[in-house]
């Protein structure tokens, strides 16, 4: 999607209106597969299974054996239809072809239309599920409550998100805009000026680069306010805007406000609940562009006309604020290409923030059991499952060494996995 | 017995394993038929969990991606030492797919491109990624990044190769019954795929038509019933393996290839450069070379996910 | 050592090769470069055949084939020119000059024209300098290993 909007640019086109709904109705079916497979498939088994269940329970299959197999079945087929409407829209669930410069390749058939209609009650009740299990199982759960609150999982930044004219969230297209850590709004800017507010440090042991908010410069990997350090994903979006803009999901959204007692909130478990109130988002968002007559239009495509040249693209990944920039020669084949990619935002949080967790959980002289490093990866899985969209062709597992020190700074003992 | 299964992503975006997630409720059915013993996107076992096992353990083997490092190919080789059946799953690490393009460039151009020339990179000292590093006295490693992607079966020896960028989800159960049945083909087959050119299962109308002009997609509407090579697009159809449903073309788009060559075809891309010549009008070398001219990027065009199994590899240095 | 230009040349059995088999009785003095692979017809070559030829050690590859209008089976010389213009144009993406492959028709009773047509091809890749397009492929994956100090699992490939 990031591409597409790009490419349009660079051919200084601009589509009709049916294409760019089409677009975001394919997006919100991709946002609740992507968030349901991040939260039943990825996050939720660390939850529901138990952070220090075996490693051959805690997964999609663990939770289904612990939450029933009717209600496994049912995740499971409303995440189907979500990669199902995909399909109709764009041909494709995954990689998506239908996406030219200047528009989209085909209409919407009615006959689709109406299936997807059909679809609309049972995803947004599907939203709905996703709050109520994580309010029962672990809000109402002492220990994992604990989890949520407690300042292991814990880090003060500034947050970015996509927002609408009216500071709500927004997922396909809007401004981008950043709060510091009490919320006031410190930066805001369009596609075609990201170079002027975001830049990359480069460390050498990683391969994936730094970002930080340009006009206050990079300071290291520090937390609090004043730094320039900033988390994209489902909480900071949540954080960085107003509200939702629709209505079940803002109901949502400030009934977790008002469980933490304010804006914004640094507590990183509340990601996951911030997802889940996306999810819904997406549920309802996906209906009303269902609803929308609009949708239908057959005149889904511009003949672009401009010589291409250069352009950028920005939309809210699932894991973060996506930014595609290419510079393409006169008969637009790409020459240049730069892409911060949703993970990578939260690069120099997700360092820190497993640093902490470690710090917390193990801490000196602590015995690390398997539990406890599960733990400690918990704070990866906050802002990606897998980790595979940042780094591209790079590794995709997750090797972590934690050293314990005793407090004259001697290794006590090295724990590894790899 | 329950079969014992492995499946793992090297240099890969994880759209194949988003594939597997998407044979939906038959995940059920495979979890009753399997023990997935390794699974790094929704299972917590490690390297050494899977080294702790004996050589020959797993009965199969999903590996999807390139060998883009050397993390990619350790694994690669210590899954291949484990499985009865590896299994090339995708079209990266099939034919090297999309990060196989990368071998238009070298490893410093790419790395010096990404951390130092990058339009958002800060990096005035021009600082690289480093295999070793040392801070705060802890010595840190990076896996090595390679100069030339390579595919699985460049690797490692392959057994079976599931197509597709991704595949189609039904192909991947349909395989993993094979395998359960104990039903697979010959070693070295493509399953979960057609045997037959896509243009075979296309249901768009041809007529033999020879062209002169070549379009890309944007460039035109197209018509919606008349096959895409005849009039104009680079339809990658005839050099490319049918089973995918033919699903690029009917959302309104040429094939690209992800589904790879057909059996005993050295190399994809040729193959189409062939077809392409084939439908292509004229006899005169002017006016065969102004439609020609009209094919932008033709190499990475009709390689576009091969190119790391092209006869060259990559690009000369 | 000078350079020796490694040339391969597929040429069409009713024509160009004919051909050559003429410069040879005939006693015409032409350069020895070309090792000669009799085909059908010049739209029997298989661009892979071309490129495996480059990528197995050959400097240069020269195809052969009946003039216009005199192809036996009607169309394979149009066919042979079609894909031998769009050969050239991804051999410059691949990084190799596109005059290292030659397309030439060469009739049955053209046998001096043969010796010439080689005599200056084989000039032509001499200038160029040898291709050493497997050397460059192995050369690339060198550092391609796994451990410091290891050797690559699998170097060859072309
Ligand atoms: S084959 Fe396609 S879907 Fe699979 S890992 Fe490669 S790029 Fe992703
Ligand atoms: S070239 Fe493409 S559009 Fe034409 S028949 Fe083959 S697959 Fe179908
Ligand atoms: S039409 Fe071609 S590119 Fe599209 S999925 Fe099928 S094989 Fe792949
Ligand atoms: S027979 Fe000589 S080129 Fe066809």
């Amino acid at each position: 999607m990031a591409s597409g909007k790009a490419v349009d640019a660079v051919y200084k086109v601009k589509i009709p209106a049916a294409a760019a709904k089409l677009r975001e109705l394919y997006y919100m079916a991709h946002f609740m597969h992507s968030h349901a497979a991040h939260f039943y498939a990825l996050a939720a088994p660390d939850f529901v299974v138990g952070p220090d269940a075996p490693p051959a329970e805690r997964n999609i299959l663990g939770l289904i054996g612990k939450v029933g197999l009717d209600l496994g079945r049912e995740v499971i087929r409303q995440r189907e239809i979500t990669q199902l409407v995909q399909q109709m829209v764009g041909g494709r669930a995954t990689h998506p072809v239908w996406n030219l410069p200047g528009g989209v390749s085909r209409a919407l058939s009615g006959e689709n239309l109406e299936t997807i209609k059909g679809f609309v009650p049972g995803l947004v009740a599907f939203g709905e599920l996703g709050l109520k299990l994580f309010e029962d199982i672990v809000l109402k759960n002492k220990a994992y409550l604990d989890i949520v609150l407690g300042d292991g999982y814990e880090l003060v930044t500034n947050y970015m998100g996509l927002v609408d004219d009216r500071n709500r969230v927004t997922f396909y297209d809007g401004a981008v805009r950043v709060v510091d850590p009490d919320g006031v709004e410190i930066d805001r800017y369009r596609e075609s000026e990201y170079l002027a507010h975001v830049a990359e440090h480069v460390e050498p042991y990683s391969y994936l680069k730094f970002p930080y908010l340009k006009k206050l410069g990079w300071q290291g990997f520090k937390e609090g306010k004043g730094t320039s350090l900033y988390q994209a994903a489902p909480l900071a979006r949540l954080n960085a805007a107003d509200g939702m803009a629709t209505p079940k999901a803002q109901a949502a959204y400030e009934k977790m406000y008002a469980t933490f007692g304010g804006k914004p909130v640094h507590k990183l478990m509340a990601h996951h609940w911030a997802r889940l109130i996306e999810l819904l988002y997406a549920a309802e968002r996906l209906a009303e562009l269902a609803a929308d007559p609009e949708i239908l239009d057959p005149n889904v495509r511009v003949i672009p006309s401009a010589t291409p040249s250069e352009g950028i693209g920005i939309i809210e990944a699932p894991r973060g604020t996506l930014t595609h920039h290419f510079v393409t020669d006169e008969r637009g084949i790409v020459t240049k290409a730069n892409l911060i990619v949703g993970t990578t935002n939260n690069n120099a949080p997700i360092s820190m923030a497993v640093k902490k967790a470690a710090q917390k959980f193990i801490g000196a002289g602590g015995e690390a059991t398997n539990g406890l490093l599960n733990m400690v990866e918990m704070a990866f899985r906050i802002f990606d499952p897998c980790f595979s969209c940042a780094t591209h062709s790079l590794p995709g597992q997750m090797p972590l060494t934690i050293e314990l020190k005793n407090a004259a700074g001697e290794t006590m003992r090295t724990i590894s996995r790899s | 017995m329950k079969l014992k299964i492995g499946i793992y992503w090297g240099a890969a975006c994880g759209g194949c394993d988003v594939a597997i997630l998407d044979t939906h409720e038959r995940i059920l059915e495979i979890a009753a038929a399997a023990d997935i013993l390794f699974w790094p996107i929704a299972m917590d076992f490690k390297y050494d969990d899977v080294r702790a096992m004996p050589d020959g353990h797993l009965d199969a083997v999903l590996y999807s991606g390139a060998i883009r490092n050397s993390e990619n190919e350790e694994i690669a080789v210590l899954l291949r030492r484990k499985a009865k059946a590896m299994i090339a799953l995708g079209a990266c690490a099939h034919i090297g797919g999309i990060p196989g393009l990368s071998n238009m460039f070298t490893r410093d151009e790419t790395l010096k491109r990404v951390y130092i020339e990058s339009e958002s990179a800060d990096n005035p000292e021009g600082v690289l990624p480093s295999e070793r590093t040392v801070n705060d006295g802890n010595e840190l490693e990076l896996p090595r990044f390679y100069n030339t992607v390579k595919t699985l079966s460049q690797v490692v020896d392959v057994d079976y190769t599931i197509p597709g960028c991704p595949p189609a989800s039904m192909q991947i159960y349909s395989a993993i019954g094979l395998i359960a049945d104990g039903m697979l083909p010959k070693k070295g087959s493509v399953i979960g795929a057609g045997d037959r050119a896509l243009c075979d299962e296309c249901a768009r109308t041809k007529s033999e038509k020879k062209i002169t002009k070549i379009y890309r997609t944007h460039e035109r509407l197209p018509d919606p019933e008349t096959c895409f090579l005849e009039q104009g697009y680079l339809c990658l159809g005839p050099a490319t393996r049918s089973g995918c449903g033919s699903r690029c073309i009917k959302s309104g788009v040429p094939c690209r290839g992800c589904y790879g060559p057909l059996d005993g075809v050295a190399d994809q891309g040729l193959k189409m450069l062939s077809a392409l010549a084939s439908v292509i009008d004229g006899k005169e070398e002017q006016e065969i070379n102004a439609t020609l001219d009209m094919v932008a990027a033709p190499l990475t065009t009709l390689h576009r996910f091969s190119l790391a199994s092209s006869i060259p590899r990559r690009k000369k240095v | 050592m000078a350079f020796e230009p490694r040339i391969v040349g597929f040429l069409c059995n009713w024509c160009t090769y004919t051909g050559a088999d003429l410069a040879g009785t005939a006693r015409v003095k032409y350069s020895p470069n070309v090792r000669s692979i009799r085909v059908m017809c010049s739209g029997r070559v298989d661009p892979v055949f071309i490129i495996t030829a480059l990528a197995g050690g050959a400097d240069g590859v020269l195809i052969g084939g009946c003039h216009p209008g005199d192809c036996h089976y009607q169309e394979g010389n149009y066919k042979a020119l079609r894909r031998y213009l769009l050969l050239r144009k991804i051999l410059p993406e691949y990084g190799i000059e596109p005059e290292r492959v030659r397309l030439e028709w060469v009739s049955a009773s053209e046998g001096e024209r043969f010796g010439r047509v080689v005599d200056e091809f084989t000039e032509q890749i001499r200038a160029l300098g040898p291709l050493k397009l497997e050397e460059s492929v192995l050369e690339s994956m060198k550092n391609d290993v796994m451990h410091e100090g290891g050797t690559p699992a699998h170097t060859t490939g072309v």
